[in-house]
């Protein structure tokens, strides 16, 4: 189930290689390659969201917060007190992970729905920081004229180039994560999702572990928070709110949980829903979402990355009936 | 022109705190009896209060039902749409895990979000108070007549839920489910029965919360979330799946809100609620009224 | 093959557990001496499998002492407990189903092979190396309980037999000194009771100790070096299999619950 062979990393790394060059070339899908700077943002959460959730078996409600913490404080080192923003993307990666430990280590004591509820509490009092505390963060109007990100002065000021960047991020974080997954704290992990108490009992430092996922999944978060903040050059609260949060538990179900490719899947597929293909049913947004989110836990609890092996265990079975 | 004394405006503070907790016990109840049922956690709890004021204003201001009627008519809607919630999210789970069922009542509350934003839109909708808005004034301070329906209403729902499950058939049936609902089913009681009753209570219970509250706070398509999460810190402040828990937990909570909102930041009004809420999870999980060791032999 | 102080690897002292209103145990108190096999029986809701989760820091005692190797376990938590050399197999199979058994094995390396998730994820050579390690030492255990064979099999598709086996070797990966095995043949047939009985035989001779708890009394009596009686949370006797299986209290508290 978990031999991540290279061959797939290497078509994926070829395809996100030449989609600007092909999204350049038709236009109707013109704006995809924008769309698809955003997909990688995301996916840098949902890859450590999905470690979490997928494989140490926990639950975070509230994983917007640790989003909005490192775009803000990416946003207010840069615009505030002119740091580098590489500098401040690290110290962003610093506070958050300091945050996500003292917030997780409490946390991950407790179990299922208490759980959900403690992050969910965590991410909405920090949404209500953000709108709070105008004299940092600007309040609901929010922070503009972020800075945008360069490379020993080589500018990134095209899509196309941020694009390369945040893929690069996404690939050295997928190969990582990978890496942990087909370890033995991989195996930790899957074990302490299947029996906590076995696990113990099997020596593995259960606590430590879920705490030490659940920093790692924050500071991807933050990561991604503070490329966001220099994407856009603007940051405002409502991008942070319980809302997003929902969102990303719904790009981790739709992919799938339990493997690595649900969480990019998951990304890319509700991306594009809501910058493109909703676009216009605006309406209609939150309904789909919701729908969305019932039918795969009800019909797909291992997502589309597992629907081929759901379809192989129902044809399967349809064979041993005939 | 009275002048407001610091006595005057704690006592508002008082007063508001424990009107809104009461809006909180009564969510707060609801999650305890479909948590003593099932142990879900019924994350589109708020939902349900939600729709109770909106589907209110619906009847009672658009179609122009007189009160009497609508009112009921209203719980008998939120109900029905408590029994699909169990009908249609969470029975059909084949197999049901934590996180999954936690997902399905996300979902579920996103879904009536959605569908009440596509119907009501989001604006704030607005219902004339049951008695008129001539304020009452006591010990300087201000009260709103509809605060003593809200609170009025509480303490009738504590009074018919306590007989019903003392001394109903039903009701013991449901508490049955509750403690063991193997040898619950091995003496013939329907546990998915009960499930879809304690469903069906809960939204009928959130539906009165709504409904109450309008008049006092106004409703919109998005306040479910808030108040979920608020009815939920006061159940598990008092003890998760304890009814006296339910009550004075929403009590308490509803009057640190009140009192925070008042006295130290207005601004951060909802995160008095949701930091108390932190801190009953991280320092004491079982709440006033529970227990440590016999939460650990719990199924989730 | 004992220690040369044959000192006692386990020592329970004044144990209570109350949970609320509910006295599962009051002071069963016995010794284990290192190196022997030690059975703990009784009817069902003695509170056997209370004892295990106490003696491997799953509950903390309401009084009372637990000693392992001369110290109080009364701080450590389960893991820490676990590598500290208490090792313990479920009443109800804990396997890790959805790994194969060769992982669920090496998962018990876990403690002895220790590995940082920093080295993991970016695939140093120290991490490859521990790894390879681990999967030798998962190996040889997997041969010395008879299932190298079925290595890739998922955990969750072994027969209910093999299943107990495979926890057993994962218990072992952990190198325990004190090895708790929690109604080994629940559910077995003759011929898989056997396998398990030798098994827990060769396991003592490498020099663990075992404390099982069972209902299987020729099990008991068969590979026990002493057994101790627990009704209602008491102990009613400690002895020989001999000296048990003619004790009338025993006897009494067994008829009306099956033997």
């Amino acid at each position: 189930m978990l031999r991540i062979g290279k061959l797939p990393i290497a078509l994926f790394a070829g395809f996100i290689i030449i989609f600007p060059w092909v999204a350049g070339k038709v236009p109707a899908i013109g704006n995809y390659t924008d769309i698809m700077v955003f997909v990688g943002i995301y996916c840098l959460i949902t890859i450590g969201l999905g470690l979490l959730m997928g494989y140490a078996g926990q639950i975070s409600v509230g994983h917007a917060a640790f989003y909005g913490i490192g775009a803000y404080v990416s946003a207010i080192l840069t615009t505030r007190y002119g740091l580098n923003p590489w500098f401040c993307m690290f110290i962003a990666v610093l506070v958050t992970g300091t945050i996500a430990f003292l917030v997780g280590a409490p946390s991950l004591k407790l179990k299922g729905h208490y759980l959900a509820m403690a992050t969910l509490a965590f991410g909405i009092i920090v949404f209500i920081i953000f709108n709070e505390e105008i004299q940092w963060t600007g309040g609901p109007d929010g922070m503009a004229d972020i800075p945008g990100l360069s490379i020993f002065g080589f500018e990134l000021d095209s899509i196309e180039k941020y694009f390369y960047l945040v893929w690069g991020f996404v690939f050295v974080i997928l190969i990582f994560t990978i890496n942990v997954i087909q370890s033995d704290a991989g195996r930790a992990l899957r074990a302490i999702h299947t029996s906590e108490a076995a696990a113990n009992s099997m020596g593995v430092n259960v606590s430590k572990f879920k705490v030490l996922v659940f920093v790692y999944s924050a500071i991807l978060a933050s990561l991604a928070g503070s490329l966001y903040a220099h994407y856009l050059n603007f940051i405002n609260p409502s991008t942070f709110d319980l809302f997003f949060s929902i969102k990303l538990l719904i790009m981790i179900a739709l992919g799938g949980m339990y493997n690595i490719w649900g969480a990019i899947i998951g990304a890319g597929i509700i991306t594009f829903l809501s910058y493109e293909w909703l676009h216009y049913f605006e309406e209609f947004e939150v309904i789909v979402y919701g729908a969305i989110l019932l039918v795969v836990t009800i019909f797909l609890p291992n997502g589309l990355v597992g629907l081929p092996g759901m379809l192989k265990e129902l044809f399967v079975r349809q064979k041993s009936n005939e | 022109m009275e002048t407001i004394t610091l006595t005057g405006q704690i006592f508002q503070y008082l007063v508001t705190g424990i009107t809104v907790g009461s809006v909180y016990a009564m969510v707060a109840v609801g999650f305890n009896i479909i948590y003593n049922v099932t142990e879900i956690i019924n994350f589109a709890q708020g939902e349900f209060v939600m729709l109770g004021g909106l589907i209110m204003v619906f009847l009672h201001v658009a179609v122009g039902l007189p009160l009497i009627l609508a009112f009921p008519a209203t719980v008998a809607l939120v109900t029905l749409v408590g029994v699909l919630l169990d009908r249609l999210a969470i029975n059909p789970i084949r197999r049901p895990t934590v996180l999954s069922l936690i997902i399905a009542t996300i979902a579920a509350s996103i879904l009536i979000k959605g569908t009440a934003m596509f119907i009501w839109g989001k604006d704030p909708f607005d219902l004339p108070a049951f008695s008129g808005r001539d304020p009452i004034t006591v010990l300087g301070a201000v009260i709103q007549p509809q605060y003593f329906w809200v609170i009025g209403f509480l303490v009738l729902i504590v009074i018919v839920l306590t007989f019903f499950f003392e001394r109903t058939i039903i009701g013991k049936a449901m508490s049955a489910c509750a403690d063991n609902p193997d040898a619950a089913s091995l003496v013939g009681i329907d546990v998915k029965r009960m499930v879809l009753l304690s469903f069906a209570l809960s939204a009928a219970i959130g539906a009165v919360a709504g409904i109450t509250m309008t008049p006092i706070a106004l409703m919109e398509y998005d306040r479910g979330a808030m108040l979920a999460i608020k009815g939920f810190g006061a159940a598990v402040l008092g003890g998760l799946g304890s009814f006296p828990g339910a009550v004075i937990g929403g009590l308490i909570l509803g009057v640190i809100e009140s009192l925070g909102a008042g006295l130290i930041s207005s601004g951060y009004k909802d995160a008095f609620a949701l930091i108390v809420l932190l801190f009953v999870l991280f320092f004491k999980p079982s709440g006033i009224f529970g227990n440590i060791e016999i939460s650990k032999i719990k199924r989730f | 093959m004992n220690d040369t102080t044959a000192e006692n690897i386990l020592e329970v002292q004044g144990v209570v557990m109350a949970f609320g209103g509910l006295m599962a145990l009051f002071k069963p108190d016995f010794k284990v001496k290192r190196g022997i096999i030690k059975a703990i029986i009784g009817p069902n809701g003695a509170g056997k499998t209370t004892l295990f989760n106490i003696i491997t820091g799953f509950f903390t005692p309401t009084e009372g002492t637990v000693r392992f190797k001369g110290r109080s376990i009364k701080k450590f938590k389960t893991h820490e407990i676990a590598a500290r050399g208490i090792s313990r197999t479920f009443q109800t199979v804990e396997l890790f189903g959805n790994m194969t058994v060769l992982e669920n094995v090496m998962l018990g390396c876990h403690t002895r092979v220790p590995t940082s998730f920093m080295a993991s994820g970016f695939r140093l050579p120290g991490a490859k190396r521990k790894e390879e390690e681990m999967r030798d030492r998962a190996l040889n255990i997997l041969k010395f309980i008879g299932l190298a064979d079925k290595f890739e099999e998922p955990a969750d598709n072994l027969p209910l037999g093999q299943q107990k086996m495979l926890e057993i070797g994962r218990a072992l990966a952990t190198e325990p000194e004190l090895i708790c095995l929690d109604e080994p043949a629940a559910g077995l047939n003759e011929t898989e009771t056997y396998v398990a009985s030798s098994l827990i035989k060769a396991i003592n001779a490498k020099g663990i100790t075992v404390l099982l708890v069972e209902h299987d009394m020729k099990v008991i009596m068969n590979i026990s070096d002493e057994i101790v009686v627990l009704n209602y949370g008491q102990k009613i006797a400690e002895g020989t299999p001999e000296a048990i299986r003619d004790n009338s209290t025993v006897i009494e508290a067994y008829l009306g619950s099956e033997a």
